[in-house]
């Protein structure tokens, strides 16, 4: 070992090097990406109905989320002659592993996705748009599904590319003992009262917030929860969809951010939050050691069994009383690949979902979101004073009112890595100003809308 | 790179003189070498998949934007300019370099230590007993390392229990999370698991050298640092170059003790380039860019080590 490399004898020097040459040659002919066989995009006439032939739909789904396979499981049940074969990963991984496990021979019927646009672009996702029209998905509220449309390079507009596994909605989950402990009687209806509870609780020595931010930001909840109020939303969404024009540099993104400093000065954070990451987090707050804590419904039913009858749940107050709720909302998307064996059979299970009773229920109790579908359908119901329950009553609310937007998170493929992620980390450490992590998030996004 | 280190020829053989050859003579040669070629095509087919043609389509990526999928385009050199000019990129070069302190000096001068403490009981049962528990750190996943001193160096782990149970309840904090400790943190990491391969190594090396020389050095009058400087530091100093090589290779191309103790967090506050070439290729989609980072971190390498390879070459006395 001690002798290697450099006493390399020359001709062998000499026959590696011809090696490499030869190597060269062999792989530098054509650039990268080259030899891509053009996807079959013909738009042959969509069949809506499912046959009695055997088919084996591929599924490529979330590890830790369990209702796409009890969907899976009921579909089967019900239609005999389609079984499931799924292969499950962590999120992170999807997002790594999905471009390139779409454009395999071996390409998945349904897979839950990242953002779309790239994907899109690389035509590797099926348009939806017939199946649109033939199953009739013009009767479910266009709010709905305009997160999945995929315009010329944006997104909210154009085609569909993807449907729902529930639609979930965020807000603000709170210890109900912690609560009553520091005088909370009722949610805060604005973001001042919210303040007041922060201090209140920091006077009396109950840890405020519970919020991780190591390996992905998790701060990025409250923060874009008090952009969502602090300005237009259409402002916040215009962004994530990309719309020519669109910054990040507004008063609202950075009210937000300094209310954020604020808070991060004031202890309302743990501080250890940065060496937090979310199952930490969750955690936590299921010992009770947080009184709030900002995430999703994907965590009541979890919540429910952890701490019975102690946690409550409410959409992130506004900032003048009585104003329109505004809350991050997104569906669980699933789309179809370009590449799919049986993409009829896919839109079959993705229209199933959203309008069989059955299905509907599973998407509640199971998954603890609100299945979505046509809004004459009824949303089946979750157990009496279950934070479930009152997640599902916020779901609802936020549709009624219109106020669901996408996560700043998902505006590009590497905003939430590159920049949001160590800027907030920066931010909360006292090492970053909120002027500098604004301008620093709108110059990644820049950047990566300039490739 | 470490198994085209491992798996070079020295090339000994090529030093021996050979006899003028005879017509047979160079006949039978050619086949014999023939035959030689023939042993070692499988293996040679495994490097040339494996390593070689990676290698090559490395570099040929490198002179591209692309994003993995769709087809790429020529741009030259700017993704190399982007890694000389990005001053993250910069910074999370440097990081590596700091790295190397923690994970190749620290080792190697602690190994010294324990190695010339540890001499004398290396045979017989406690002999084994201390070397299996110097490197059983080597033997543990890197990831089950990184997960066990991430409980360790948590706000409420054991070192901080420790700490506020001697009353430095002011100094304890989140290690990993705290910018200015969250390096040299997982720089400890570092540090102990490669603390047991050098001393094991550096141990091994002990044991060969000339128990006389030790004897004419303490007839000499020579005491025990005297000794260890005169005798001990250059006989191994073959081991030394060993234990340097790896271990700087193991600091520059760090991953798991990384992405799995901080995720490169806070900031970039212990991003290194491996870490960074996977965000860059998989994440970010910059295949192109994260190829040339790669290329250059390869160099990096390279600089480092061939240098102490030279140095360190030179013949046992």
């Amino acid at each position: 070992m001690a002798e290697l490399l450099t006493k390399f004898p020359r001709r062998r020097t000499v026959l590696l090097a011809s090696l490499l040459a030869v190597g060269m040659t062999a792989t530098a002919c054509s650039a990268p990406g080259e030899d891509r066989s053009s996807n079959p995009t013909s738009d042959t006439a969509v069949k809506t109905e499912l046959g009695a032939d055997p088919i084996t739909l591929q599924m490529y789904a979330e590890t830790g989320f369990p209702l796409a396979k009890a969907l899976a499981d009921e579909f089967s049940k019900q239609h005999s002659n389609v079984t499931f074969n799924i292969r499950e990963d962590q999120f992170t991984v999807i997002v790594e592993n999905a471009p390139r496990v779409m454009a395999s021979d071996n390409s998945p019927d349904i897979i839950r996705l990242p953002t779309m646009v790239d994907l899109v672009k690389d035509d590797l996702l099926k348009n939806l748009d017939p199946y649109f029209t033939a199953y009739g998905w013009d009767k479910f509220p266009a709010s709905q599904l305009m997160q999945l449309r995929v315009g010329e390079n944006t997104r909210g507009t154009g085609s569909l590319y993807g449907m729902g596994l529930g639609y979930s909605v965020t807000g603000v989950f709170y210890n109900k003992k912690l609560a009553t402990q520091i005088g909370m009687t009722q949610p805060p209806a604005t973001v001042a009262e919210f303040e007041e509870l922060l201090a209140k609780a920091k006077t009396g020595g109950v840890q405020p917030i519970m919020q991780f931010n190591k390996n992905t930001a998790g701060i990025n909840f409250p923060h874009q929860a008090l952009q969502n109020q602090f300005g237009d939303p259409t402002q916040v969404a215009d962004w994530i969809f990309q719309k020519p024009g669109a910054t990040f540099d507004t008063p609202a993104a950075l009210k937000a951010t300094q209310t954020i400093q604020k808070w991060a000065q004031a202890g309302y954070f743990t501080k250890d939050a940065n060496a937090l990451d979310y199952a930490g987090m969750v955690g936590e707050f299921q010992k009770g050691n947080g009184l709030f804590m900002f995430n999703g419904d994907w965590e009541s039913a979890n919540l429910d069994k952890a701490m019975p009858g102690n946690v409550g749940f409410f959409l992130f107050p506004t900032e003048s009383p009585g104003a329109k709720h505004v809350a991050m909302s997104a569906p669980n998307t699933f789309g179809v690949s370009a590449k799919a064996k049986n993409p009829d059979a896919a839109a079959y299970f993705l229209n199933w979902v959203h309008t069989n009773a059955k299905a509907r229920e599973i998407s509640v109790t199971v998954g603890g979101s609100s299945p979505g579908g046509p809004s004459d359908l009824p949303v089946p119901s979750a157990a009496e004073n279950t934070v479930l329950a009152e997640t599902l009553k916020a779901s609802q609310q936020l549709g009624a009112e219109n106020g669901a937007v996408d996560f700043t998170a998902n505006a590009t493929g590497g905003i939430f890595a590159a920049a949001i992620t160590p800027e907030m980390q920066k931010l909360i450490a006292g090492q970053q100003t909120p002027e500098g992590y604004v301008k620093a998030v709108q110059a990644e996004y820049q950047k990566e809308l300039s490739r | 790179m470490t198994s085209a280190l491992g798996s070079a020829p020295t090339g000994r053989d090529d030093r021996r003189a050979r006899p003028t050859p005879t017509r047979a003579y160079r006949f039978r040669w050619a086949r014999a070498a023939g035959t030689g070629w023939l042993y070692v095509l499988p293996a040679l087919v495994m490097y040339a998949v494996f390593v070689l043609r990676p290698l090559v389509l490395t570099l040929q990526y490198s002179l591209y934007d692309w994003n993995g999928i769709g087809v790429a385009r020529w741009v030259g050199l700017d993704n190399y300019l982007t890694v000389f000019t990005d001053s993250d990129l910069l910074k999370i070069i440097g990081n590596a370099v700091v790295l190397i302190v923690f994970f190749s000096f620290i080792p190697v001068a602690l190994g010294l230590l324990v190695a010339s403490m540890v001499r004398r009981i290396t045979t017989g049962a406690f002999g084994t007993v201390v070397r299996t528990i110097l490197f059983l750190p080597q033997v543990i996943p890197l990831v089950a390392a990184g997960i066990a001193w991430s409980w360790l160096l948590s706000s409420n782990g054991l070192v901080n229990q420790v700490l506020r149970a001697v009353g430095l309840g002011g100094v304890a904090r989140a290690w990993l999370g705290d910018f200015d400790t969250a390096l040299p943190a997982v720089g400890v990491i570092g540090a102990w698991v490669l603390l047991g391969l050098c001393t094991i190594l550096l141990v091994t090396g002990m044991s060969k050298i000339d128990p006389a020389l030790y004897e004419a050095a303490r007839l000499d009058g020579a005491g025990p640092v005297r000794e260890f400087l005169a005798v001990t530091l250059p006989s191994l100093r073959q081991e030394i170059g060993v234990c340097l090589t790896v271990t700087i290779i193991a600091a520059l191309a760090s991953f798991d003790i990384v992405y799995i103790s901080t995720s490169g967090g806070p900031g970039l506050q212990t991003t290194v380039p491996g870490l960074e070439i996977y965000r860059l290729a998989f994440s970010q989609r910059q295949v192109g860019l994260a190829s040339a980072l790669a290329v250059v971190l390869m160099l990096l390498v390279l600089a480092c080590v061939l240098p102490i390879q030279r140095l360190t070459r030179g013949e046992k006395p």
